[in-house]
């Protein structure tokens, strides 16, 4: 989230950040994302306590670049354990073990695939992390006493009032249509 | 995703929860505090530990005389457990990473318990390799970094070095895998949480997990690919800890059948030791809705198979010494089989080949009791195992002048007994103070979270 001046002078004054609505039930919040979607918005999001299958396509996220971070960081683990082995044992200090070439490639497999599959896990982890914005100390919603139930049973959408299509009171009314059980105003 | 179940099948989790329903049962060891059995249970492991740690102390304060090894036997016990600790936690990858690529939604039940036992036990493991350098203060020579002895490099070519390749990033990656699932419930843990304490805390732990949709798409990629990355990882560690002993000239371990040998072993030592917590914390947690008989009988039916494949090698094994030709190798077998150590061939036999066929009956294995006892016997076994492998090639070598007998110390069986208070005090903890089953993928197997997949568009 871009922090301008505009913001800044917002949040000051506790101005609202955006509107969460509530639902009771996966599907409901299903539906209600593809609504939500197919109405414009931009700037929203929806919450579940655990991964509702379908929802992302109902929210029209894309595909996310992490299997392509997490292949280079496994090429680079790979290209380090090889270089690594290479340079240690037949250049800088050239290891000669009963007449055997000084660098086989057959017995640098196995760092070279430790390595490999230990990059990558950190490509995945970190990649996670850094894409999701985690972590965090603070976000506008965790002021709201209902959101807390988002890790429990409760599933909500909020949509931010950075969106160009927020009007407080049309998107008000919009997300009571949509079945939202509760809808409340979050305040940064 | 995965289809659902046929509709004729047992549910995943019986007693038709809600979803607060499963935060709460989940979390009430965590939030209800400790319980007088935990109590007791923590201090009986707690103390053990200290005792290993006593004996730890000794053994390095003194010397490696402590130990019952001799110049014809030079791996016994340290060794052992090793292999033993290391195949442990083969069983928690498996059942977190392979068993999540082949989308067997049971595992849901038990994963995270599998992971912290998976950790815990290469934590174990990592223990030995260490104690048995004799000099564990060089301990990170074992470590290619630049140094002051001219240009000096390990050798890279020695199975020993690829072991401790394998066994830090089998030990990191376990950590992260386990940590990694734990993410979403450390939040759900911070958002129920009475104390500010402990809001503050898993917060923090959480990473400020708020449960978006992008966020769980990210995650679950993650998740998916991990488990796409310890799968290969967990066969090669397993792999390269047999290497240590094939790639030898000892007759017994100079071998090509040892690495897939070694990873089922692993594969079942593990699920033997899941079996033996789990019925335990099924129990006493009060999880038989989670951790159902359906969950053990899957368990079952593995463990049959990798039995039945550990019981084929121990027959290969067999026939490629007397089949060689080779009088050293006839020896070795022979010798395993009638020697000084029959006693200990022959219960690995009985407890590894022979107690798992009890498990082809379903009345048994929907008896816990039948199945928690059978699970100790293969633990036992597995540990016999290695035990059989290390000592009897070694301890009558080419030579019958050097043939010597080994006979661990006190001291040494303090240090293993000392490694399951280690292992079980840290589960002690786990269950204590973080959520034992994944609370976020229970509640995706729910009855709802079926429904609302087909929903998706």
């Amino acid at each position: 989230m871009s922090t301008t001046v505009m913001d800044r002078r917002v949040r000051e004054e506790g101005a609202v950040w955006g509107l969460l609505a509530e639902f009771t039930d996966a599907a409901e919040l299903i539906e209600a994302a593809r609504k939500v979607r197919d109405a414009g918005y931009t700037r929203w999001d929806s919450f579940a306590p655990f991964a509702v299958h379908g929802l992302d396509t109902a929210m029209g996220i894309h595909k996310t670049v992490l299997p392509r971070l997490v292949l280079l960081g496994g090429a680079a683990g790979c290209l380090s354990g090889i270089l690594l082995q290479w340079w240690t044992n037949a250049v800088d200090y050239p290891f000669l073990i009963s007449g055997k070439p000084l660098f086989g490639w057959p017995a640098a497999v196995p760092i070279a695939f430790e390595l490999t599959i230990l990059f990558a896990a950190f490509a995945a982890l970190f990649g996670m992390l850094g894409l999701n914005g985690l972590p965090r100390l603070h976000h506008p919603l965790f002021t709201s006493e209902r959101f807390r139930r988002v890790t429990t049973d409760r599933f909500f959408i909020a949509i931010e009032a950075d969106d160009p299509r927020f009007d407080s009171g049309e998107t008000r009314r919009f997300l009571t249509q949509l079945g939202a059980a509760v809808v409340e105003e979050v305040r940064d | 995703m995965a289809e659902a179940p046929p509709a004729t099948r047992q549910p995943l989790i019986l007693g038709e929860k809600s979803l607060g329903q499963v935060s709460r049962d989940i979390l009430s060891l965590v939030e209800g505090g400790a319980t007088p059995l935990w109590w007791t249970a923590f201090l009986i492991s707690f103390t053990v530990l200290m005792i290993g740690a006593a004996a730890i102390t000794y053994q390095i304060a003194t010397g490696v005389g402590t130990w019952g090894l001799n110049k014809t036997v030079g791996w016994a016990f340290d060794i052992t457990n090793f292999v033993f600790w290391i195949g442990i936690g083969h069983a928690g990858t498996l059942i977190s990473a392979v068993l999540y690529l082949l989308r067997q939604r049971w595992r849901t039940s038990v994963n995270r318990s599998a992971e912290a036992m998976t950790l815990f036990a290469v934590l174990c493991a990592g223990l030995f390799p260490v104690i048995h350098l004799g000099r564990p203060w060089f301990a990170y020579w074992m470590a290619p970094y630049p140094n002051t002895r001219g240009s000096l490099w390990i050798n890279f070519r020695s199975p020993l070095v690829w072991d401790f390749f394998a066994i830090s990033t089998y030990l990191t990656i376990s950590f992260l895998f386990w940590y990694f699932g734990m993410i979403p419930d450390l939040a759900t843990l911070a958002t129920r949480a009475k104390s500010r304490l402990r809001r503050r805390l898993a917060g923090f732990l959480s990473f400020g997990w708020s449960g978006s949709t992008s966020t769980w798409l990210r995650y679950e990629t993650v998740y998916l690919l991990l488990a796409g990355l310890a799968t290969p990882l967990v066969v090669s560690v397993h792999t390269i800890v047999s290497w240590d002993f094939a790639t030898a000239l000892i007759p017994g371990w100079h071998s090509t059948i040892f690495p897939p040998y070694f990873v089922t072993g692993a594969i079942f030592s593990g699920f033997a030791m899941v079996l033996t917590l789990l019925l335990i914390a099924r129990k006493t947690m009060g999880l038989e809705d989670y951790i159902t008989v359906r969950h053990v009988d899957a368990m079952c039916k593995i463990l049959i198979a990798t039995g039945g494949i550990v019981g084929f090698s121990y027959l290969i094994e067999v026939f490629t010494a007397l089949y060689s030709g080779d009088p050293y190798e006839q020896f070795a077998v022979v010798n395993r089989a009638f020697g000084p150590y029959a006693w200990a061939y022959w219960l690995v036999i009985a407890c590894n080949v022979v107690a798992p066929q009890l498990l082809w009956f379903k009345k048994l294995r929907h008896n816990m009791l039948v199945v928690w006892i059978i699970s100790i016997f293969i633990n036992v076994g597995m540990w016999f195992e290695r035990f059989v492998i290390i000592v009897t090639s070694l301890h009558r070598d080419f030579v019958p002048s050097s043939w010597a007998m080994y006979r661990p110390t006190i001291i040494e069986i303090a240090t293993l007994a000392g490694t399951f208070g280690l292992f079980f005090t840290c589960f002690l903890l786990f269950a204590r103070f973080v959520p034992v089953i994944a609370i976020s993928e229970v509640k995706g197997v729910l009855g709802p979270g079926h429904r609302h997949e087909e929903a998706g568009s």
